[in-house]
């Protein structure tokens, strides 16, 4: 079963799937953009799939090219969660 | 007139350590890296090398590669900035499996967790050219860059072909070895399926026990650099790369030649193209590769193409005594111990070698490394001239003729 989507736990869940993929854990903020952050597609497949996993929700390719900033991602899967 | 190529450094990972030091003075000293039937890296930790993300994009094979060239470059005194044009340097590297341990854990998320857990770095950790890639991304090596896929002959035929490169003038300098790191319960179980790894865990090239080969990991890579340019910026070279043989058997799919007929054609070949004579050679590096089949039609190939009588006097070693089969990486690191054997003029020992096999007559170096002889030329020591071969499944040979300065 899908897990309640918080902002908060979406936001958490986005940032360690950001870490785990290499980004330096004090430059994830909501502002920080994903350019920044040195996160290329690549990695947000791998962000996706764990999204995906832990909310139920789809992050197309398409979707992640819309993202700039980590608030963009974290306001994506939290409104589709709801 | 042909270019001419010379070595400016040299990098390794192997189971006798980090360092082309340590794959070099250890062998010399009789030392095997080879434990519980394995030649592993044990000393490696990607984290020493490789940032966090960096580590993340490259498998193993890679990551070797990576600490290999580092090493390399580092010694051929190649700062941040390049000192060729960027599109003027080639990354030739090859590996016999490329990312296997990425393939295996890849194939395990999809059968466990369905199609959408597939990482979507699979693809680009696994893929062969891989460790060419990542070394020329991080580096900004701009030139032909490219693995190549000979089986335990792709280290060899990478070197070769880096060679050929510059001599072409499609390149002024290149990065160039191999690399592997294929110890997984998969690699293993197949090798062993086709009798072809040892079932004693011991590796003892030449000798009458011999019972297949052990299998390693590890990276060995050369900076080649065409001579002038080399001189120019003040290099020192640690010596130069003469000629490159290769052939194929067309025989069999694993199986030699056993007259060792294709082997002999590559090392009169790499000769040939060196300008050497047979008489010339002082020292070996042989596949050498512990199997009963290798050993013997090597031995036969090496006197077929040398002569009889060279060839009982040249002292032959393998490597693989010391480390193991290193499959694609063997090539690049054995061109490394060739380089530092003939720089020092000696020739290290084929470990762990004491009982003869009826046939097997050269003189395979046992006990302990022992100084190549010198030669002169008028007033001038003449540089001493080696041989690294390297023969893969499938009937691929390929031989690299080196020179110390």
């Amino acid at each position: 079963m899908a897990a309640t989507a918080t902002k908060e736990s979406v936001e958490r869940t986005i940032a360690d799937a950001l870490e785990q993929v290499g980004a330096d854990a004090e430059e994830i903020k909501p502002d920080a953009t994903f350019e920044a952050l040195d996160v290329d597609s690549l990695d947000l497949v791998e962000v996706a799939q764990v999204v995906e996993e832990e909310y139920g929700v789809e992050i197309t390719g398409e979707d992640a090219q819309r993202f700039e900033t980590v608030r963009d991602a974290v306001e994506f899967v939290a409104n589709r969660a709801s | 007139m042909s270019r001419r190529v010379v070595i400016t450094g040299v990098g390794a990972v192997s189971p006798l350590g980090m360092g082309a030091s340590a794959l070099h003075e250890r062998w010399a000293a009789g030392e095997c890296g080879i434990e519980d039937g394995v030649g592993r890296c044990r000393d490696f930790d990607p984290a020493d090398v490789l940032s966090k993300k960096e580590a993340r994009r490259s498998d193993r094979f890679a990551q070797l590669a990576i600490a290999a060239c580092q090493e390399a470059l580092a010694q051929a005194g190649w700062g941040d900035e390049l000192p060729h044009e960027a599109e003027r340097v080639a990354c030739i590297v090859g590996t016999g499996v490329g990312g296997l341990e990425t393939l295996e854990t890849q194939h395990d998320a999809l059968r466990d967790r369905g199609p959408k857990q597939i990482s979507p770095l699979a693809i680009p950790l696994m893929m062969a050219n891989a460790a060419s890639a990542v070394l020329a991304m991080r580096y900004g090596f701009r030139g032909p860059a490219f693995g190549t896929v000979s089986a335990c002959a792709a280290g060899t035929d990478a070197i070769g072909t880096a060679l050929r490169l510059i001599q072409a003038g499609d390149a002024d300098a290149a990065i160039t070895g191999g690399a592997e790191a294929a110890l997984t319960p998969f690699a293993r179980s197949a090798f062993a399926a086709m009798d072809a790894t040892s079932k004693s865990g011991v590796s003892r090239p030449f000798d009458a026990r011999r019972d297949g080969f052990v299998m390693g990991e590890g990276a060995g890579l050369l900076v080649l650099e065409e001579a002038r340019a080399a001189h120019a910026r003040g290099a020192e070279p640690l010596g130069e790369l003469l000629g490159y043989g290769a052939t194929a058997d067309a025989f069999h799919l694993t199986a030699p030649d056993p007259a060792g007929a294709g082997a002999a054609r590559a090392v009169r070949r790499a000769l040939d193209d060196a300008g050497v004579a047979p008489d010339q050679v002082d020292y070996v590096n042989a596949h050498g590769t512990s199997t009963p089949l290798n050993d013997r039609s090597e031995t036969e190939a090496l006197k077929a193409a040398l002569g009889e009588d060279v060839a009982k006097r040249v002292p032959v070693s393998s490597t693989k005594s010391a480390i193991g089969h290193l499959l694609g990486g063997a090539g690049g690191v054995e061109a490394v111990a060739t380089v530092l054997a003939l720089r020092d003029r000696v020739a290290p020992p084929t470990v762990g070698y004491e009982e003869p096999d009826e046939g097997l007559d050269l003189d395979y170096v046992p006990g302990e490394a022992r100084p190549l002889p010198e030669r002169r030329n008028g007033d001038r020591r003449s540089p001493a001239i080696g041989l690294s071969n390297s023969f893969g499944f499938g009937g691929h040979n390929a031989v690299l003729c080196l020179a110390s300065r």
